[in-house]
């Protein structure tokens, strides 16, 4: 019944691989630009806000599909962005990890603007009192302790993430389910052991995360 | 801390002056970027006026082509809620049960599903449609579509639900219980009823995934829904790829904005109520749903 594992025809590591290079490269990136987001959204310069906002609210809103069919039909293949690739596989694969950058950072903007809801208030109102500005109020004083709170909000938008790279299959991406589409064609007398080594995957890559940083955030939560 | 403005005192002199530099410095760099995009774009002749007048200019390009898709668009998301719902509601009491052998393998199906992408569930579902029904091609993306978002999220559901009963105070069991229902009454006509309200704006927000979901239907399985449409109008009217895009865009950012205020609006006003015990779920809560491993907690009351 698995005997299609064994013919070497399919690199099921490979694609699981490239999952998870897009999963990390697109973490890292919407962290920081989430962050970021954040930042603005909270921060004393009206246009500032407004922007943050109005961003969050157009991408949140965008299918993940149409923001990175966007990126490689309109910015890739249309404008010739090439963001630094060679070949069309590195061009396909920045652009993918682009469009779910854009699209995960404003659920990471979300999550630690929530994070910082939690931080009581006299914290920041001791913080200004020391005479400390925006800037210094935010990264000393709030931010470590909204991160502390928001480890398991992020850690859901991790796996929403992983779950979500496959996606870039729409774009030619050559991750899992792309080859997970292209075995069920060819292999189509064994489709549900297909879809059982691929399901297992995920499985693999989406249930240690959860359990990990569930474990996590109960380890760093700032205890009131 | 609920107003954010703690963060910063109200501005003095100083501090207004630096305002406005942020201010004008974002300004620049914001017009520096959007100059340099669209001087890309008129490079490549996307600009161009007849790329973009047919949507104001040409009834067709929405009567053949926008509005069907968007209809598609909805039917989708219309027949996977409808589908989900009374399967999910299955499985989140299923997962409730006091009953070992309900509880364990109906904990085990839901999160199961919510574990795996639902792109890997359409595409199942569409190979199994091609294998083992008569099911017409040009109706089983349709199908696989539908298959695939009610399988991820009658799970995705489940988890609500079950957050929805367990956020109600414990005393409405024991009331229930007080006055002699049994269990399958105390379900029914006490904990579901005040749940299913309870959870109605994390409902709505998971119609926003939903909706935003079909759209991998029309990228990767074929289906003629709004997104398909970014190959057939540019087929049509002159490559106009980059404008195409934007309609449909703004079409899906229109519908999904609606929906997502539509939901805040219902969970402030549910959370106001006087006449309910003030549980709700919002749509953090059905975030939560969504991610497997990390049960949906509680967090309404």
């Amino acid at each position: 019944m698995f005997d299609f594992l064994d013919s070497g025809q399919y690199d099921l590591l490979g694609a699981f691989w490239v999952t998870v290079q897009l999963t990390l490269y697109s973490a890292v990136g919407s962290l920081i630009w989430g962050t970021l987001l954040a930042g603005m959204r909270v921060s004393p310069v009206p246009l500032l806000r407004t922007f943050g906002t109005g961003y969050v609210n157009v991408v949140r809103n965008t299918p993940l599909t149409l923001v990175l069919v966007g990126c490689s039909l309109g910015l890739g293949q249309t404008l010739q962005f090439t963001l630094g690739g060679q070949d069309f596989k590195s061009i396909g694969f920045r652009l993918a990890v682009l469009g779910l950058v854009a699209y995960t950072s404003t659920f990471v903007c979300e999550s630690i603007r929530s994070g910082i809801n939690t931080v009581p208030v006299g914290q920041a109102e001791a913080a200004r009192a020391l005479g400390l500005s925006f800037r210094q109020v935010l990264t000393l004083i709030v931010l470590p302790q909204a991160f502390r709170s928001v480890v398991a909000p992020l850690a859901n938008v991790l796996i929403a993430l992983t779950k979500n790279t496959t996606v870039a299959a729409a774009i030619g991406v050559a991750e899992a389910a792309a080859l997970m589409k292209k075995m069920i064609e060819n292999e189509s007398s064994a489709l549900f052991a297909v879809f059982a080594v691929f399901a297992f995957g995920f499985i693999v890559l989406t249930l240690p995360t959860g359990l990990l940083l569930g474990w996590v955030s109960k380890r760093v939560a700032v205890k009131r | 801390m609920s107003a954010t403005s703690v963060l910063y005192d109200a501005p003095g002199k100083r501090a207004k002056r630096r305002n406005v530099i942020y201010t004008v410095v974002f300004l620049v760099v914001f017009a520096l970027a959007a100059w340099w995009i669209l001087s890309v774009m008129a490079d490549k002749n996307q600009l161009a006026a007849e790329k973009w007048s047919p949507f104001v200019k040409d009834s067709k390009v929405w009567t053949t082509y926008l509005l069907p898709g968007l209809g598609e668009t909805i039917k989708a998301a219309a027949l996977a809620i409808v589908i989900a719902l009374p399967l999910g509601a299955l499985l989140g009491i299923g997962r409730l049960s006091d009953h070992a052998w309900v509880r364990v393998p109906v904990g085990a199906v839901v999160e199961f599903f919510r574990s795996i992408p639902v792109l890997m569930m359409m595409i199942f579902a569409g190979a199994l449609y091609v294998q083992f029904s008569n099911v017409s091609s040009d109706l089983r993306p349709l199908y696989a579509v539908v298959t695939g978002l009610v399988l991820y999220n009658s799970s995705v559901i489940a988890e609500v639900v079950r957050a929805g009963i367990l956020t109600l105070p414990r005393g409405q069991t024991d009331a229930a219980k007080a006055i002699g229902m049994r269990k399958g009454q105390t379900m029914g006509y006490v904990l579901l009823p005040q749940a299913v309200t309870a959870m109605l704006p994390a409902l709505v927000s998971q119609l926003v995934v939903i909706v935003k979901d079909t759209a991998l239907g029309g990228a990767i399985l074929g289906f003629a829904d709004l997104l398909s449409q970014k190959d057939t109008i540019p087929a049509n009217y002159g490559a106009n790829t980059i404008a195409t895009l934007v309609v449909i865009a703004l079409l899906y950012i229109v519908l999904n904005f609606a929906l997502t205020t539509f939901a805040g609006w219902l969970e402030k006003r549910l959370r106001g109520a006087k006449r309910s015990t003030g549980a709700v779920l919002g749509a953090d809560d059905a975030d939560q749903a969504n991610a497997p491993g990390a049960p949906a907690n509680a967090s309404g009351a």
